[in-house]
């Protein structure tokens, strides 16, 4: 019998995902997929697995599980408290999860989501060629307690205790956007006061999109709200009727017709996604050609993670300082930079 | 087009980084629409290596690709040898196009918001069905929720806006009504379409091997049903409706 991972306990956003379904956005769905997608790709790095493996993404919050059989794990994304038979372990790295031994993975501490990897991924049937959960689409529900999730055949087992420092992006900061097919529909004036504006991140949002607050008045297109319905892809910033944007994330609709003022880069849309309620965020406009060369660079970036894995100290108290340190020196160092004067 | 003119000719826009959008219209036009499906057909078979996914919206045809391997530059002037090739104006439907004929309850606390759209284009309710039901719409672009149909035209009387209080949800099978168009809702929405028609036809069936019913250029025609005729009907794979090959 093959192993599983029982879950006793869910938070109420817990589902599996993996990269998604691309492809049918002819058909009117959106690729969907893990929302931090260079979460999925440090927790096939740390578990020296392929990126398509499926993994566990928890808003907010984790739940408890058990294995059935000696497993491996890796925790990304968000950062949240975990503990493996009552002993706190570090979120960024990967850890044995013994047969019928507790794992617990309780509230976020920074972020929104954050990502359980196990060793082989979850298994079970595709669906459209994908084992994620498309809630919108009606694909697939979230996790309860009681479910229990086949797993893949582990390719490296016993491989475990390495660490991998994350890319900083759970607190804000700068998010760069290209120009797109609707942002001529907004004047000069506006889409400078678009990028010089700081926005909070609303406690609305979840997989479609994310609601963002601005510093002053809302932003008003020069086409009205005539605009006949055109594409979207995950990344395009809407601009609703009472001036307010949201970023599209990727299980958003793939038709609109609220006037797009720019689009995310994919590498900065992790940084949205995992922006929590109140966390502030800018934006920068950069050229196309700006915008593949940090595409490319990002590409590059997720190709090294696995040579960037480090052994895990384990001791529990000086992971839990490491921990801070570094959270806190990434926010800052990510941002600090980059911010425009405002 | 900065203040929302008329577009003359396809006009090529970029979409994100990935993406390319060729727009044969800045309003919905029989001519636009089918230029959008035609050239999306030549983009699948003989268009630029590189492209990994193509789609239409009511009026335009869209594009992805990986811009790190595949060069902007030269995406844009393969397109732009392709559009001027032809008239695309003048294509015609695409090939192995469907009439579907779907059983519908109009009105009732099914679809409670017949009356008030009867109202809104001057018709009493039984002139309303009447007209609906006697139109024949065709499938203008699937799009916002997987195998979600966008429906036209109906006759100028129809030109009534959206609500503007959203409607907290209608239910899969909803038919809405708004500007000459209709949507035939795949899952529970929240919409500021009027919810004129109730429907049993299952638009998305993501365990089957077609997972999408309708296509871009498929016809379809509702059909009056009573409120017991459609209850029936669930337990058919299909909500009663059936198709037929246009040629």
């Amino acid at each position: 019998m093959s192993a599983e991972l029982v879950v006793h306990r869910a938070g109420p956003g817990l589902t599996v995902q993996d990269t998604g379904r691309p492809g049918h956005l002819r058909a009117g769905l959106s690729r969907g997929g893990a929302v931090d997608r260079l979460a999925l790709a440090e927790g096939a790095a740390l578990l020296g697995q392929a990126e398509e493996c499926a993994a566990i993404e928890m808003v907010g919050m984790g739940g408890e599980f058990e294995a059935t059989q000696d497993t491996r794990i890796a925790l990304t994304g968000a950062p949240m408290r975990a503990s493996i038979d009552g002993t706190r372990v570090a979120w960024n790295a990967s850890h044995a999860l013994p047969a019928g031994i507790r794992l617990s993975i309780g509230t976020v501490e920074t972020g929104s989501y954050g990502y359980l990897h196990v060793g082989g991924g979850i298994d079970g049937p595709k669906r459209l060629g994908a084992r994620s959960a498309h809630l919108a689409a009606g694909i697939g529900a979230p996790l309860a307690a009681g479910d229990r999730l086949a797993l893949g055949a582990d390719p490296r087992p016993g491989a475990t205790n390495l660490r991998l420092e994350p890319e900083p992006r759970f607190d804000g900061g700068t998010v760069r956007i290209v120009p797109s097919l609707q942002t001529a529909f907004f004047d000069e004036a506006e889409r400078d006061r678009f990028a010089t504006t700081a926005f909070r991140r609303d406690t609305r949002g979840n997989r479609m999109g994310v609601r963002l607050v601005p510093e002053g008045r809302g932003f008003e297109s020069v086409a009205g709200l005539s605009v006949l319905s055109e594409v979207i892809v995950p990344g395009d910033v809407q601009i609703t009727g009472d001036g307010t944007p949201f970023v599209l994330l990727c299980e958003c609709q793939t038709t609109g017709g609220y006037p797009r003022i720019g689009s995310v880069l994919p590498a900065d849309l992790p940084r949205v996604a995992q922006a929590g309620a109140g966390a502030m965020l800018h934006f920068r406009f950069v050229s196309l050609e700006e915008g593949i060369a940090l595409e490319r660079r990002d590409r590059q970036v997720r190709e090294t993670l696995r040579g960037r894995l480090v052994p895990l100290v384990r001791r529990p108290e000086e992971i839990r300082d490491l921990l801070g340190y570094q959270l806190i020196s990434g926010v800052t160092a990510g941002d600090d930079l980059e911010r425009p004067d405002i | 087009m900065s203040d929302g003119d008329v577009l003359e000719g396809p006009v090529m826009r970029n979409v994100g980084i990935d993406g390319l959008l060729v727009s044969f219209g800045d309003r919905l036009s029989e001519p636009a629409n089918r230029a959008a499906m035609a050239f999306r057909d030549a983009l699948e078979r003989e268009g630029p290596e590189g492209i990994e996914e193509t789609s239409t919206s009511l009026v335009s045809t869209y594009l992805r690709f990986d811009p790190v391997h595949a060069d902007h530059g030269a995406m844009r002037r393969r397109l732009e040898e392709m559009l001027t090739a032809r008239n695309w104006f003048e294509a015609t439907l695409p090939g192995s196009r469907r009439l579907w004929r779907i059983p519908t309850v109009f009105g009732t606390a099914l679809a409670p918001q017949l009356d008030e759209a009867a109202a809104a284009a001057g018709m009493d309710p039984e002139a309303a069905i009447r007209s609906i039901a006697g139109a024949r719409v065709r499938v203008q672009t699937i799009g916002f929720a997987p195998g979600q149909p966008y429906l036209g035209q109906l006759p100028p009387d129809w030109d009534i806006p959206r609500q503007t209080q959203l409607t907290e949800k209608v239910p899969a099978g909803a038919l809405g009504l708004a500007i000459r168009q209709m949507v035939l809702f795949s899952v529970p929405t929240p919409t500021g379409w009027r919810h004129v028609g109730q429907t049993a036809f299952p638009l998305f069936r993501p365990a089957t091997d077609a997972p999408f019913v309708l296509r871009p250029g498929d016809e379809v025609r509702f059909d009056p049903v009573s409120p017991e005729t459609l209850e029936r009907m669930k337990g058919d794979a299909d909500g009663g409706a059936v198709s037929e090959i246009l040629t």
